[in-house]
């Protein structure tokens, strides 16, 4: 039925890549102490991302997560890193109220993980009988274009709206030479 | 087939999403930067994405509804990204640092 050999391991194996490389870029972009390095993280938890949606039939998707997260977003990011300061600050509470506080942080993290896990696990998702297109790129397009065009004009709308908001938000307060 | 390959199972990417919305949570209530919790922000954001994404996939009659609803929340990510740095621009102006503990002035 294939005509490679072991094509179904290395299928896996690039899904098993992709998975991990979500995970460690997320915990890289929580863990580590420098902003620019977490930075870095969500930038390689998005390429994982994207590995994902390739994996679940939508092309476009894996290739807009790349261009507006990695290419947009964590860019964003990295200049206002360089426009402000840089490092998380030195703690300057006690010893106690930090492991008080990871302790409840790292409690909620997996009381959410268990919970989840459990529950997508655990319950009987339905299939659905039959497709009604194949969910391609012109698929996309036309329901833009038809079912969800007003959405889709707010939504350029809500974009324009946050840039100008930025633009004025960032204008005050700058001094003139 | 009985035992489907594992790109094939509703469950991992549940699993999945449910570690990046846990690991953003967890950040969120570390952090103590304007940016890493705003990057925390950016974690959960995506863990919706790709839960919706994989209910899309798995158990919905149209697929387009997922992929345009996942392209929506990327773009309001974005602008929620430009307004966000903006603001933290504007503090780290008027305070200089992002230190989120220092903003207490409307602290009654």
């Amino acid at each position: 039925m294939s005509s490679f050999p072991a094509d179904k391991l290395i299928i896996d194996a690039i899904f098993l890549l992709s998975l991990v490389t979500m995970g460690v870029g997320a915990l890289i972009a929580i863990l580590s102490s420098r902003l620019i390095r977490s930075v870095c993280g969500l930038a390689i938890c998005c390429i994982g991302l994207a590995g994902l949606y390739y994996f679940l039939h939508s092309p476009f998707l894996a290739m807009m997560e790349i261009l507006i997260y990695v290419g947009a977003v964590c860019v964003t990011i990295v200049f206002a890193i360089m426009l402000a300061e840089t490092d998380e600050p030195a703690r300057e509470e006690s010893r106690g109220t930090t492991i008080l506080w990871g302790g409840t942080a790292l409690a909620a993290a997996v009381a959410i993980f268990g919970g989840l896990t459990w529950l997508s696990t655990q319950s009987p998702w339905p299939s659905p009988t039959n497709l009604l297109n194949d969910g391609s790129i012109e698929a996309i397009g036309r329901a833009l274009l038809t079912t969800y065009s007003l959405a889709f004009e707010l939504i350029s709308l809500a974009l324009l709206v946050a840039v100008l908001g930025a633009l004025a938000i960032a204008r005050t307060g700058r001094t003139k030479p | 087939m009985n035992n489907p390959a594992l790109h094939d199972r509703l469950d991992l990417y549940l699993v999945a999403g449910a570690f990046l919305l846990a690991v953003g949570i967890f950040g969120l209530i570390r952090r103590r930067t304007l940016i890493g919790m705003l990057i925390s922000g950016e974690l959960i954001f995506s863990a919706a994405s790709l839960n919706l994404m994989a209910f899309n996939r798995f158990t919905v009659q149209d697929p387009t509804v997922g992929q345009i609803f996942v392209l929506f929340i990327m773009g309001l990510a974005a602008a929620e990204v430009a307004i966000a740095l903006s603001i933290i621009i504007a503090v780290y102006r008027n305070y200089r640092s992002v230190n989120s503990r220092g903003l207490s002035e409307l602290n009654g």
